[in-house]
């Protein structure tokens, strides 16, 4: 039961690095933790105790295998976190070329 | 599985190959990402006006990928309001590649643009085909990306700022979305919405629903800017160049967040009264903030970004009533404002293109020099504004006679408030742009090219007539098959897995 609220507590710690952190960079950073908490879950989701790799072979029983679906779905999730991750930091380089600075309290001319 | 199954996996496939096309050899040939781009959404379109007529009441088609059967492979499916979204999608993104054509000869890069366009156009179809919930969140994901990659278009600073801004927003939005259905999955060991349904009907674990539903509503209610969660929207939706603003407002918000969370919390976790509650309150209160922060705003398309928050909130009333009145209303309000929304960008974009402004205190007198934009304009804001006969008021009318009759006078109360606001709202818009003494400043502004007024013109006429779509025949060919999948409810799993 720890573990999961473990990677609910990193979460968390994500969550609080996007909402209140002032560098562009660190809120990029706040948001790879977070979304590894959520990937870290759900890989555990799928983990069973003691179990063994889902390989089906003649001589061993099926039984206590972990569950592969997650960890694929999880290696489909990590490539979407690249590329999020990839078109974040490309905007925050092109932010620092126009603003000259990382600091979001420097960069807010729109106002939601 | 059914013969005419075979037309599913096109709606994604053919934008995702045409996109990929322009990535590799459209920059190379000048006039071929237009007309690939034009090409494609107008056989989208053609498409989904061919699912219309396999789509009845209690015709669900579903496409097995792969061939693996359903739960354990994926499904794509078709139903009715699958094809009232699909068609609704493409018609806007017609248009809008069109009117594109003429509008982005002021910009370089053509081809990045169209095949960001073309993928954001196949992640929509994809998250509304996706009868998968993983399959689902992919598709969200290519679709919330291209258009975070959009909004940044013109690498100026405000548009790079908004773009941060939102990308940041939808990817914690995205997690919530993609944490919500890990704890799914973690109940049901399925990802199939339609067994997922029947597991959860199955085992009644509330706290766990709950939560999930908390998730999601933050998640979907940040994709489709429900008021606590719409701060990304002003700033992203104008920051973009206008046909992709006309894309966003018109359809993104509603594709990513109405249509998904509607799916979701109808189909799978099934309506509950209270959700019934939140849904109407937080549509209620999104309609009464978008439009007071649209009565201050200078910049029109700013102006035009607030206003889609109200409108978002009419459909989300008219959908939380949970009634059969009140939920077509909702969905075709959600058809009145793609269209006349798409149409008023369009517009306000064709009024930037000629001037180079979009202040409104800048602006006056237009009318004369540009004729096609002022009336069309024209026709758009009396759509939303409702103003009978056209389709924005007999979609206002459904929600708000649908809000007396289950008994909530003051939703029914707040929902004619709005509604005077807003004509107020774009009345004043419009005598601000094209009304008034014809400035000095505007003598040499010239109506925009022929295909930027051919879109608007289509999109004008289309705003003008949709109200036909209450006509009974042709009601039950398009709006009672989608209203019909959110009165089936739960009920969705055994026509999914009936199919088999």
């Amino acid at each position: 039961m720890m573990i999961y609220l473990l990677t609910m507590v990193l979460f968390g710690v994500g969550i609080y690095g996007v909402l209140r952190q002032r560098n562009l960079i660190k809120m990029i950073l706040g948001i790879i933790i977070a979304e590894h908490a959520v990937l870290l879950f759900f890989i555990l989701v799928g983990y069973r105790l003691n179990g063994r790799a889902p390989i089906l072979s003649p001589d061993a029983p099926i039984t206590n295998m972990v569950d592969p679906l997650p960890q694929a779905l999880v290696l489909t999730a990590i490539v979407i976190g690249l590329g999020t991750t990839a078109l974040l930091i490309a905007l925050a380089m092109r932010l620092y070329g126009k603003y000259g600075t990382y600091d979001i309290a420097k960069i807010r001319e729109l106002r939601g | 599985m059914n013969q005419s199954a075979f037309l599913i996996p096109w709606f994604v496939v053919v934008p995702l190959a045409a996109a990929f096309v322009n990535s590799l050899i459209g920059g190379r040939i000048r006039g071929l990402p237009a007309l690939l781009a034009c090409l494609t959404t107008f056989s989208l379109l053609g498409l989904s006006l061919v699912a219309t007529q396999f789509v009845r009441i209690n015709t669900t088609l579903v496409y097995h990928v792969g061939g693996w059967k359903p739960p354990i492979g994926i499904a794509m499916v078709l139903d009715g309001f699958t094809v009232f979204m699909l068609v609704t999608v493409n018609l806007v993104a017609f248009a809008i590649a069109v009117y594109a054509t003429d509008y982005m000869e002021r910009y370089t890069s053509k081809a990045m643009f169209y095949s960001l366009l073309l993928l954001m156009l196949s992640g929509m179809n994809g998250v509304i085909v996706a009868g998968d919930l993983f399959n689902l969140f992919v598709f969200l994901e290519i679709a919330a990306v291209a258009s975070y990659a959009l909004v940044a278009f013109g690498t100026e600073r405000h548009e790079l700022e908004a773009a941060f801004k939102y990308a940041v927003m939808g990817t914690v939005g995205s997690l919530f979305i993609l944490l919500g259905i890990v704890f799914l999955y973690s109940v049901t060991s399925t990802l199939n919405m339609a067994d997922m349904s029947l597991m959860l009907a199955g085992q009644r674990d509330h706290n766990l629903i709950l939560m999930v539903s908390v998730l999601f509503l933050m998640g979907f209610g940040l994709k489709a800017a429900l008021v606590p969660f719409h701060a990304w929207l002003p700033d992203a939706h104008p920051s973009a160049p206008a046909p992709i603003s006309a894309m966003l407002s018109g359809v993104l918000i509603k594709t990513l967040g109405v249509y998904a969370l509607c799916r979701i919390f109808y189909n799978v976790i099934g309506f509950t009264p209270m959700l019934s509650a939140i849904l109407m309150f937080l549509g209620t209160l999104s309609m009464v903030v978008g439009v007071l922060l649209a009565m201050g705003q200078r910049d029109l398309k700013r102006l035009l970004a607030y206003s889609s928050i109200s409108q978002v909130g009419y459909v989300f009333l008219g959908i939380g009533l949970g009634t059969p009145l009140g939920i077509v209303g909702g969905v075709f309000h959600l058809f009145n404002h793609s269209v006349s929304k798409s149409l008023l960008f369009l517009n306000s974009g064709a009024v930037e293109y000629a001037t180079g402004t979009r202040d409104l205190k800048v602006l006056g007198g237009l009318r004369e020099k540009m004729p096609i934009t002022g009336a069309t304009s024209f026709l758009a804001s009396m759509s939303i504004a409702g103003i009978p006969p056209f389709g924005g008021f007999w979609s206002k009318l459904l929600i708000i006679i649908a809000a007396v009759q289950a008994g909530y006078l003051g939703y029914a109360l707040w929902a004619v408030i709005v509604s005077v606001l807003t004509l107020a709202l774009f009345v004043t818009v419009f005598k601000d742009v094209f009304l008034g003494e014809p400035q000095h400043v505007w003598q040499g502004v010239k109506e925009v090219p022929g295909r930027m007024q051919v879109s608007m013109i289509v999109l004008a006429l289309l705003s003008m007539v949709s109200g036909l779509l209450l006509l009974p025949d042709v009601k039950e060919a398009f709006l009672r098959p989608a209203t019909a999948i959110f009165l089936e409810g739960t009920h969705y799993a055994q026509v999914i897995l009936g199919d088999i």
